[in-house]
């Protein structure tokens, strides 16, 4: 799949973004005046930025509020409808705090389980996919919800907390790379069943035009794999290993905003694989994956 | 809402012949024509004429090449459109109602002033029938000609598909696939036709009919055969002297 810098930025943005919230959310001891206005006006502002990079992603984005309609059948309208309530309530929620130093426990809670709704429900509209097996497994949410609350946890400044979070996430990843890779084959669907042609072996002979074409940019994105090895490396220690280490050292806030940078980059770099490295099925009728 | 109908009246479709397509892209053409004058936006190419051509098809003729181990390869040219499933995938994913079933007769149609352009419903479709017109922003799919067999104002021979009205092999058929009287399910069942990627559970509408077996040489073929084996196996004279120290260096 074509790997969209706005679907990218949307992802890695809104998934930091309402892991912080979360841990705002559930915070027994939230912080309180200006402090507490840095800390919201930060998840809320990562959340946003990814929402509206979402709709840069769009043919007609001046329609993009007709996506709240279909929550009974689409998991991109559910994100939707997930998005705006988690925005809403961590936003009554913060003001309360900022303002009135007021902890409203029970929002703080319903927030925080919107904001899971929310990045599970970003997750679904990928998981739901059959054509592409890579993505069509319950590892996806889990990783997704995974990743938000690692990069909450260290945006928020919870170390204890992050330290294991950052060493399970970047283990889950690597599991998911290794399953994944496995998917497409395990899913059944080769050139034969597309074609439904039997009796020898199906070479893509011609296509049917000489040029490329939507499928071909969209969803048969085969250019970007040839690194994809040592990308993954680089992810794992950007998103994982690195951030372990700086926070493993004698405390400063230099090594934990490097911390968090340097996590950040690497859920990106992996995220650009989550796209770059899926096969659809479609991709078979080319002859290719 | 695009959730999709419990039940549909009639479920037009498609039966496309892999043994008499010959390949000529006429049906291509003929859906681009008729669908960029027609039914919604048109369909858009970008830099047409240009280094890098491209654009918008409902309807595309890929080529395979069979190669089964104890005959000559065959080519099997495969026309290839929206399949109109009845548990369609691209519709239930659209967020907007953009995309639906119609109940009447099983057709998959995008409402284009809905649609937003997410791209969501060709993710979805596992057969690359959904194309993102880059003129329009909005989704493009095969209409199954919905302004044209409805249409009372043309003749009674050209209320089909474009794409079964020009096809000059006569390899595309249209009809109702949930009657099993019609003539498109008795080709049906007559040929074996098959649903593509079964697997995908997306119980296309459309069904393909297979190739025919073809004919194989048999054993002792011809009574001639054994005059026919090449004479010279190994070089003599001159030539074998040369293959010789040729071979010897």
């Amino acid at each position: 799949m074509y790997p969209a810098p706005s679907i990218i930025a949307f992802t890695t943005l809104s998934g930091l973004g309402f892991g912080l919230l979360f841990w705002l959310g559930v915070d027994g001891t939230p912080p309180t005046g200006w402090v507490a206005l840095v800390f919201f006006a930060l998840g809320l502002g990562l959340a946003g930025a990814g929402l509206l990079a979402s709709a840069a992603h769009l043919g007609r984005p001046e329609r993009a509020l007709k996506a709240f309609t279909q929550w009974r059948s689409s998991w991109l309208s559910r994100e939707a409808w997930a998005a705006a309530a988690a925005m809403t309530l961590m936003g009554v929620y913060g003001a309360a705090l900022v303002l009135w130093q007021v902890d409203l426990r029970l929002l703080g809670w319903l927030g925080a389980l919107a904001c899971g709704g929310a990045v599970f429900t970003t997750a679904m509209i990928y998981t739901q996919l059959r054509t592409v097996p890579r993505w069509h497994h319950w590892s996806t949410p889990a990783l997704f919800l995974l990743l938000a609350l690692t990069g909450g946890a260290l945006l928020s400044g919870r170390v204890s907390v992050a330290i294991p979070l950052l060493m399970l996430s970047g283990l889950v990843q690597g599991l998911v790379w290794w399953d994944g890779d496995r998917r497409f084959a395990r899913s059944g669907t080769t050139m034969a069943t597309a074609t439904g042609l039997t009796g020898g072996d199906i070479r893509a002979f011609e296509p049917p035009h000489t040029g490329d074409n939507y499928l071909l940019r969209e969803m048969v994105y085969v250019v970007g794999r040839k690194h994809a090895a040592k990308l993954r490396v680089i992810a794992i220690t950007l998103m994982s290993a690195l951030p372990t280490a700086l926070l493993l050292l004698p405390f400063g806030h230099v090594w934990a905003a490097l911390a968090v940078l340097s996590h950040i980059a690497g859920v990106a770099t992996a995220r650009w694989l989550f796209f770059a490295q899926a096969e659809h099925v479609v991709g078979l009728y080319y002859g290719k994956r | 809402m695009t959730c999709l109908p419990d039940k549909t009246d009639r479920q037009l479709g498609l039966v496309i012949d892999l043994d008499t397509c010959v390949g000529c892209h006429a049906c291509v053409v003929s859906c681009k024509g008729w669908n960029t004058e027609h039914y919604g936006a048109p369909l858009s190419d970008q830099d047409p004429y240009g280094a890098d051509p491209s654009g918008t098809f409902l309807n595309r003729v890929h080529s395979y090449e069979l190669r089964p181990e104890d005959a000559p390869a065959q080519l099997v040219h495969f026309p290839k459109s929206c399949l109109h499933c009845v548990d369609a995938p691209c519709v239930t994913v659209c967020p907007t109602g953009a995309s639906y079933k119609r109940t009447e007769d099983g057709i998959v149609l995008v409402n284009e002033s809905d649609c937003i352009g997410c791209g969501l419903c060709a993710w979805a479709c596992p057969y690359g029938a959904r194309e993102l017109d880059l003129a329009a922003g909005v989704m493009k799919k095969c209409t199954l000609c919905v302004d044209r067999i409805y249409n009372d104002n043309l003749p009674p021979q050209d209320r089909t598909p474009a794409c079964v009205r020009t096809c000059p092999a006569g390899a595309r058929h249209f009809g109702d696939l949930s009657d099993p009287a019609s003539e498109v399910s008795q080709l049906v069942a007559e040929r074996g036709g098959f649903e593509l990627m079964p697997e995908q559970g997306t119980a296309p509408a459309n069904r393909y009919l297979p190739p025919r077996p073809k004919d194989r040489w048999q054993d002792d073929a011809s009574v001639l055969a054994p005059f026919l084996e090449p004479v010279a196996q190994e070089p003599k004279g001159f030539l074998g002297w040369l293959d010789r120290t040729l071979e010897k260096l």
